[in-house]
């Protein structure tokens, strides 16, 4: 129901920030997403940074999923 | 998301190691979606049937909001702003596309904000937001109307036919004819609204539940993460889209949503009315209500003689069941809602219909 | 410089139409065909099989990352006589300008038109300009009509595919829809993508090449790549079958899309070409594609099956068959 797409945080300032996707870029407001900074990735949905996408959390959290992860690998080899 | 095909295959291995038959929904649009683009109804295994919930927001608008909307939109004084979505929705007799047409100021924006900065560069018009979607999307609009205020742009207003996504849920859960074993919980609206809901859920109904992302790995995760707990017999509210969401939710998003909302009795095509499901505009923030700024009267609700959305929506039936699919109701001329929102549950199986067995 | 405005007086007939035509397009197009200023063109044709096409062009906005509509207005009409197999020889073309319109911007079109016209070796022999009142067009509308010789003897057409042939696209698809889409008001983006408008006529020399190999060709500009499969499939009576990974999108366009819930394989392409042809010597055709700077990009997607006549399928990432479908309605932005 609700597309979003996630983009990189190129710079900002109070209130917007400049997202990249892919090399496009898009003004979002950061009203959701204030800690934000340059690098970071976040989710965008009309217009607005809704969070910060954080890579690690899934990884350190889904240990079991890594597990078959890498089994997936070892499938494909 | 990059698509890893290794991993993907050995997590369809996985799924397909799972006998035990099940009835998994999403509630998402944008899961239907994804799920009939990848044609992943084909690859997973019989004993596992995707339903397709109440989950696109144009599809759960209920005719009588539209001809509502369609009435607001031939006001003359009136610019409308919406997301595309709406455009080509039908009323009981038209289609904003249709009204636009017809000389109506009908314009299409891809952000709320986007629609306040075109209030502010025409102050002469009265410029309506159409405020449409759930707790991912009203967020937006509850800081656009915030900012609204602070900006005094007087001649911006919201009409909200906002939803919120937990009370729909618990109609289906409660209700006794639902085959469901387990829920593919949206994504985004969960990125908002956080683990919270569906620990109460899941407490209630014993459902599990998987807040689920939407690249092909996220959705095959979701479905294997919920076989895990329908084969253990455990119910459990679990994250798989651990990325974006957070247990907790968006605490931002969810105070701007209280701020400048209050729930409401809100009519959903398909499940009818549902009592707090509805977001309304709150007084502190009346001025910026459509609904009280023009009189816009209530509309009774007309049913469309075969359609049946409403089934559909709730996973009772698939679309290809509906007398109307594919002869009297297509994309090009729909009928009912689910199959003019691309997220719809009979546009997708018509546009993706999955290819086992026909060729 | 002054800043000077096309009138309705430039529409009525008299001296002012006589000097727009001198000093845009006269100064610009200027051949024995146009120097003569006739009612219409004599043109010497070879005793051959012509093609004809006609198209009209309108968008939004006229000037464009990649292109502006005389570029585009010589480049469709030329593409859909190399689609016919045709080495495209001729063109006339018809303006409908909008009062207020800039000559500045007017002789810029004009200019660009000689020069797309010229690479492709194509000569601009008949010319029309109207002027309508303001709010009666939206600043300039292009008509083109080309003509063309045919290249081989059997005419390129759909009923000629077979089971097993192959499908060529000449490149990456969606550029020219999202790089007129960014310019759109209400969309606050901006894009590095740019439009794909060229002539194609440098494909013709594969018909010469390759006698007999190729099928059928066609441009896929509106409804994009999956419109244009459906057409021929259902011209063709033939089932297609194509594979996700092999179409060539940019990630650019890719990510444009996922952000705007728009789908590539719908997007318009303006400098594009899908080709049938036969499997016999595809790799070789592909190859020579590959050296002509505009189909640069040229990948094999996927090919002709005898069952499931007139529908087309995408194998999908996951390896997964679905219906690709043909574009219903208007392809826009949604947010959910």
């Amino acid at each position: 129901m609700c597309l979003g797409v996630p983009g990189k945080i190129v710079s900002k300032d109070n209130y917007t920030a400049t997202a990249d996707i892919n090399g496009n870029q898009v003004v979002v407001s950061i009203a959701m997403t204030p800690d934000v900074v340059p690098g970071q990735y976040v989710l965008i949905h009309a217009g607005f940074a809704m969070q910060i996408i954080d890579e690690n959390e899934a990884e350190e959290t889904m240990g079991w999923l890594l597990e078959l992860r890498k089994l997936g690998e070892a499938y494909e080899n | 998301m990059k698509t890893d095909n290794a991993y993907n295959n050995r997590l369809l291995q996985e799924i397909r190691s799972f006998a035990k038959p099940a009835a998994l929904m999403e509630v998402c649009g944008t899961h239907t979606m994804a799920i009939a683009r990848a044609g992943m109804r084909d690859l997973l295994p019989e004993n596992i049937r995707l339903l397709s919930g109440p989950g696109c927001p144009v599809c759960v608008t209920s005719q009588s909001d539209i001809d509502r909307v369609i009435q607001l939109a031939r006001n003359p004084e009136v610019t409308l702003l919406t997301f595309g979505d709406m455009m080509r929705v039908p009323g009981s007799e038209t289609s904003l596309q249709e009204c636009r047409s017809r000389g109506a100021d009908v314009r299409v924006v891809y952000s709320p904000l986007d629609a306040l900065q075109l209030a502010r560069e025409n102050p002469q018009r009265e410029m309506v937001f159409l405020g449409i979607g759930f707790e991912t999307t009203a967020p937006t609009v509850a800081h656009t109307i915030v900012e609204a205020q602070r900006l005094k742009v007087n001649n911006f207003s919201v009409l909200s036919l906002h939803k919120i996504v937990p009370p729909a849920l618990e109609v289906i859960f409660s209700d006794a004819q639902m085959q469901l074993d387990g829920l593919i919980c949206p994504g985004h609206v969960s990125l908002v609204i956080g683990l919270g809901p569906y620990d109460e859920l899941v407490s209630k109904y014993h459902k599990p539940c998987v807040i689920t992302g939407f690249g092909d790995e996220d959705i095959l995760e979701g479905i294997y993460m919920l076989m895990r707990q329908i084969i253990s017999g455990q119910a459990r509210a679990e994250i798989q889209y651990r990325r974006v969401v957070k247990p907790n939710g968006n605490p931002i998003a969810q105070k701007l949503l209280s701020r400048v909302f209050q729930p409401v009795t809100a009519r959903w095509r398909g499940l009818g009315a549902i009592p707090g499901s509805g977001l309304t505009i709150r007084d502190s923030y009346a001025h910026f209500d459509a609904c009280r700024r023009f009189s816009i009267p209530e509309i009774e609700e007309k049913t469309i003689k075969g359609c049946a959305c409403g089934g559909i929506l709730t996973g009772k039936i698939s679309p290809a069941q509906c007398a109307l699919f594919g002869k009297t109701c297509t994309p090009l001329n729909p009928v009912g809602p689910c199959m003019v929102s691309q997220e719809g549950a009979c546009a997708a199986h018509y546009r993706y219909a999955p290819m086992k067995g026909r060729e | 410089m002054k800043d000077e405005r096309v009138l309705l007086a430039h529409g009525s007939g008299g001296l002012l139409s006589h000097r727009l035509v001198e000093e845009i397009f006269k100064q610009n197009w200027s051949n024995p065909y146009l120097d003569d200023m006739l009612d219409g063109a004599t043109i010497q044709l070879p005793l051959s099989r012509i093609a004809v096409s006609t198209d009209s062009f309108v968008i939004t906005p006229v000037f464009f990352p990649g292109g502006d509509i005389g570029k585009l207005a010589v480049c469709g009409t030329v593409n859909d006589l190399v689609a016919c197999g045709a080495r495209p020889l001729y063109l006339t073309a018809a303006f409908i300008i909008e009062e207020g319109f800039s000559i500045r911007q007017l002789k810029q079109i004009a200019a660009s038109m000689a020069e797309t016209a010229r690479l492709a070796g194509v000569q601009l022999v008949s010319g029309d300009t109207k002027v309508v009142e303001k709010g009666s067009a939206d600043q300039v509308f292009i008509n083109t009509t080309g003509i063309g010789v045919l290249e081989s003897e059997t005419p390129l057409h759909p009923r000629r595919i077979q089971s097993g042939d192959q499908i060529i696209v000449t490149g990456q698809v969606g550029d020219h829809g999202l790089a007129i889409l960014a310019q759109r008001e209400g969309l606050a983006f901006s894009t590095p993508a740019v439009s794909d408008c060229a002539a194609l006529y440098r494909i013709n020399s594969l018909t010469s090449m390759f006698p007999g190999q190729i099928r059928c060709m066609r441009d896929p500009t509106r409804g994009g790549l999956a419109t244009v499969l459906n057409e021929i499939a259902d011209q063709a009576q033939m089932g297609i079958v194509v594979e996700e990974r092999r179409i060539p999108v940019s990630p650019v366009v890719r990510g444009a899309c996922d952000m705007l819930g728009m789908d590539p394989l719908y997007m318009a392409n303006e400098g594009k070409m899908v080709i049938f042809a036969g499997p016999e010597q595809i790799q070789d055709m592909v190859r020579e594609l590959r050296q002509i700077p505009e189909t640069s990009g040229a990948e094999i997607i996927g090919e002709v099956k005898g069952n499931h006549p007139g529908m087309v399928l995408l194998e999908t990432e996951l390896g997964a068959k679905r219906i690709l479908s043909a574009l219903e309605g208007e392809h826009v932005p949604r947010i959910c």
